[in-house]
């Protein structure tokens, strides 16, 4: 009977389809984690300066406020992270053409002179520099790693976050891009 | 066998670890214990498959201390919990939420559970049914009563002309 072909037929076709889902599941990466925080307002925060960077008699190094007026990239690293050290000839040269102001946040340094070391050895390209040893900052933004650069607009909501270090086709096919989006709003 | 019970018992509740350390310990036990609780809960987001109570990761504790401190600053718990799926979202919660979305992820296994048994359960009746006798399903003689049979038929076919 055709039915009962049909029955057995069933969960090999179930399997089939589950089978998909997690041959295509195990393409991705779990430490990749899409953002919630896309679309909604800077937390308020105020992380303390880096030692040695002149501050401009600011109390903070870097807070929620300062990315009220202007659209700017947030770039969260480290002087522990490999992968920060890749990006970071990229950041120079966009501090360098100046086509967007890039803020820091000095996540989890050991001590309070490894950030300011590896920012005199490396090259600064940030404009503003918060020392962040308690990951307040980082939670603020929801990150889990480093290197992550987040795009926020002259309103101080978050637009748009890159996991992994920044290059120059991310830049150019969808950072830049945005940024221009944002500035003509 | 009591004593292998005993060591199993002991190899079982020995194993699960916490990797909070003294020093960010609350002094106010009911806090600390709704600290470890809430902690529990939350996923590492760096080692995926354990809670931050479990985990060395540094981004771990640093979630722990902030949990200790919005508890200490009068936070329910559900409050703390909120603000950080609010930073990360429910993939944070070790336990999915029961919502739209998840509705699949819950009642999923149970669906195809009930399906399977369903199944099972009709498959048994139809052999049954075709176990039982009837015209089409007779029950076999017994050795006694083919005998009989045999000697009918010969005793039959021996007397007609």
């Amino acid at each position: 009977m055709l039915s009962r072909r049909l029955i057995f037929l069933l969960p090999v076709g179930i399997f089939a389809i589950v089978a998909v889902y997690f041959a295509v599941g195990l393409t991705k990466d779990p430490h990749r984690l899409p953002s919630v925080l896309i679309n909604t307002p800077v937390e308020e925060f105020q992380l303390p300066p880096i030692k040695g960077r002149p501050n401009e008699g600011r109390v903070w190094g870097l807070e929620s406020l300062d990315f009220r007026g202007e659209v700017a990239l947030l770039n969260v690293f480290g002087s522990w992270c490999i992968a920060c050290k890749i990006e970071h000839p990229f950041l120079m040269s966009l501090k360098q053409s100046g086509d967007v102001p890039i803020h820091g946040i000095d996540w989890r340094e050991p001590d309070a002179d490894a950030g300011p070391r590896w920012l005199k050895r490396e090259g600064d390209p940030y404009t503003l520099v918060g020392d962040d040893p308690e990951s307040r900052g980082a939670i603020a933004f929801g990150v889990t790693g480093a290197p992550e650069t987040f795009v926020v607009d002259k309103q101080g909501i978050i637009r748009y976050k890159h996991i992994g270090p920044l290059d120059p086709d991310v830049w150019a096919d969808t950072i830049y891009p945005l940024i221009q989006d944002l500035r003509g709003q | 066998m009591i004593r292998l019970l005993i060591v199993a018992l002991i190899l079982v509740t020995g194993t699960t670890g916490h990797a909070v350390e003294p020093e960010e310990m609350l002094d106010d036990p009911m806090l600390e214990k709704r600290a470890r609780d809430i902690s529990a809960e939350l996923r590492c987001l760096v080692c995926q498959n354990q809670s931050i109570d479990d985990s060395d990761a540094q981004l771990a504790k640093d979630l722990r201390v902030l949990v200790r401190d919005r508890l200490t600053r009068g936070e329910s718990d559900e409050e703390v919990m909120s603000y950080i799926v609010s930073r990360y979202g429910d993939f944070v919660l070790l336990k999915p939420p029961f919502n739209a979305s998840t509705y699949v992820l819950w009642i999923g296994p149970v669906v195809i559970a009930g399906i399977g048994l369903f199944v099972m359960i009709m498959t048994f009746r139809r052999q049954s049914a075709s176990a039982r006798p009837s015209e089409n399903n007779p029950i076999p003689l017994s050795a006694t009563e083919q005998n009989r049979l045999n000697m009918l038929l010969k005793s039959e076919n021996s007397s007609n002309p």
